[in-house]
């Protein structure tokens, strides 16, 4: 555990660089992250997966996978791919503060 | 009037359910009347779905694995051999492919998860069943078995799709079995084995990811994570190919084993309110009730909740089902709590297997099982082996007609785990 300060706000992170506490999120937070990711600038599309993923997470208790993602947030996976190169569900899901995906047990 | 119980699925989890349902009727009527039991499934083949991993390697053969599903149930418990329509939750009735409709006072969905080939792209176009294969399907393992048989030298590729799948430690298991194999054909040096998975790691929770990465590496198995297979490219000549990620990453094959991904039943996705997207069922993770409705439950592979898609899950899960049905019928509150409880061997090959036993809460952790003294856990040993070996008379003889074994109950049991001591981790930190 440690503690980061994006957007002049300390927020709480795990081993793996994800937020502890979702709630501490704020839209000022994600461009900070998203920069530090290597995405300049978050466009429209980055904004709809990124609410996506935390409306699934506040629902269900886990951020959706690449397929569930591809199928339900209306952005196809070869177009999650050019938005979040580094993997989309592991980098929207840090860049939306929530928990990595849990994937499957 | 008499009390109607319409089971859909016969295999592991609706014919455990039906007969553990049909014990407890025949002894105790409800308001002084009996219980009909309905088990529908579109064929009578039930298959052994542990033992496919055994059938690429020559270890067993289809016949071995499959017997009547109507011979798992209770002579009184009615079996329908039909594909199902649709449910209609509103009306409690079910619509058969037959034309039948059965009304129903409480519904078990036991239908389990299929593999979803059309999801990647490519999958079963030139080469399918040739170069590329999936064992989890009887054609599949039949099939890659005549492949290994004739295969000489190369890359072999082990590549799951995407996750939920069915026994997630499976595909793992295939690696091992298959570095096994090679070697006693003795030409294992020839052989490239690569495991290609979306997960971070050899396995989802961190403790056997480890452990499980390690026997990778010290059996030669190379390891690619983080993979999302986009799409299956074969070569001109049809005898090798490429699995291409959709990060553009390339994994070529000589021989590819492919898990699919998976989805619940065509007919969830027909049901009104029945299923997610990818038609599994929303259950609750405790009671197994589902969330369409207070009187349809649900169990196994077809459902949503966070356990593994396992038979040992199933089975565990079995217990609390029935006692919430029964809770249910006689207007009491659910009170059984599932708790996540999975257990399964591992085979490592050469005759050894490891052990892991885990719930919603607890990672696989290493000591013994079920208690002090037992069987290892998270260490390859024989005694593992043949444990796995007897497991399919237990399956046949003991968990299908719903028998409670002494000493292993639904709850995960702790006594003879390693558990971490919070004190301890503390330290480490400091």
């Amino acid at each position: 555990m440690s503690t980061a300060t994006y957007a002049g706000v300390a927020v709480e992170l795990n081993d793996e660089g994800f937020f502890v506490d979702p709630n501490q999120w704020t839209r000022d937070i994600a461009v900070e992250l998203a920069k530090a990711d290597g995405i300049d600038q978050l466009t429209d599309q980055h904004w709809t997966v990124l609410e996506f993923m935390r409306k699934e997470y506040f629902e269900k208790g886990t951020g959706p996978t690449v397929r569930v993602l591809g199928k339900t947030s209306g952005v196809s996976v070869k177009d999650l791919y050019l938005l979040f190169p580094k993997g989309p569900a592991k980098m929207a899901a840090r860049i939306a503060g929530i928990p990595k995906p849990k994937g499957c047990i | 009037m008499t009390k109607k119980i319409v089971i859909l699925g016969g295999g592991t989890g609706g014919t455990l359910v039906a007969n553990r349902l049909h014990r407890h009727f025949k002894h105790h009527r409800l308001d002084g009347e009996a219980v009909d039991i309905t088990v529908v499934d579109r064929d009578d083949h039930h298959m052994y779905q542990p033992g496919l991993l055994f059938v690429p390697f020559g270890l067993a053969q289809h016949s071995e694995i499959v017997r009547p599903r109507k011979a798992q149930l209770h002579k009184d418990i009615e079996f329908v051999e039909s594909g199902i329509d649709r449910v209609d939750h509103h009306g409690d009735t079910v619509y058969l492919e037959n034309g039948r409709e059965l009304a129903y006072d409480v519904l078990v969905i036991a239908t389990g998860a299929q593999l979803a080939f059309d999801e990647t792209e490519g999958l079963t176009g030139p080469g399918w069943n040739e170069r590329v294969f999936t064992f989890y399907d009887i054609t599949g393992a039949t099939g890659l078995a005549a492949a290994l048989e004739e295969f000489e030298g190369g890359r072999l590729v082990v590549n799951v799709v995407d996750m939920p799948i069915k026994c997630p430690v499976a595909p793992l298991e295939f690696c091992f079995l298959a570095d096994w194999y090679f070697t006693e054909r003795g030409i294992r040096d020839k052989v490239e084995i690569v495991y290609a998975t979306p997960l971070d790691g050899a396995f989802t929770k961190p403790t056997a990811s480890a452990k499980l990465s390690a026997l990778l590496e010290e059996k030669g198995i190379h390891l690619v994570t983080e993979f999302n297979t986009g799409s299956v490219e074969m070569d001109d000549d049809l005898q090798s190919g490429k699995l291409v990620g959709y990060d553009g990453r390339e994994v070529p094959f000589d021989l590819a084993a492919v898990i699919p991904m998976h989805s619940g039943a065509d007919y969830v996705g027909r049901s009104e309110g029945l299923g997610d997207d990818l038609n599994f069922v929303p259950t609750n993770k405790a009671t197994l009730q589902t969330m369409a409705k207070e009187n349809i439950f649900a169990i196994g592979d077809a459902t949503n909740v966070p356990a593994s898609k396992a038979g040992s899950v199933t089975h565990f899960e079995g217990e609390v089902l029935v006692d919430n049905i029964i809770r249910f019928l006689e207007h009491r509150e659910l009170e059984s709590t599932f708790d996540g409880h999975a257990n399964c061997f591992i085979e490592t090959g050469f005759g050894k297997a490891l052990l892991i036993d885990f719930n919603y809460e607890t990672e696989p952790l290493p000591g013994h099982f079920p208690a002090a003294v037992g069987m290892p856990l998270l260490k390859e040993s024989r005694m593992n082996h043949l444990g796995k070996l007897m497991f399919q008379w237990f399956y046949w003889h003991a968990l299908l007609p719903g028998r409670d074994v002494p000493g292993i109950g639904a709850d995960m049991p702790k006594a003879g785990k390693q558990l971490p001591n919070p004190n301890k981790e503390e330290e480490a930190k400091v």
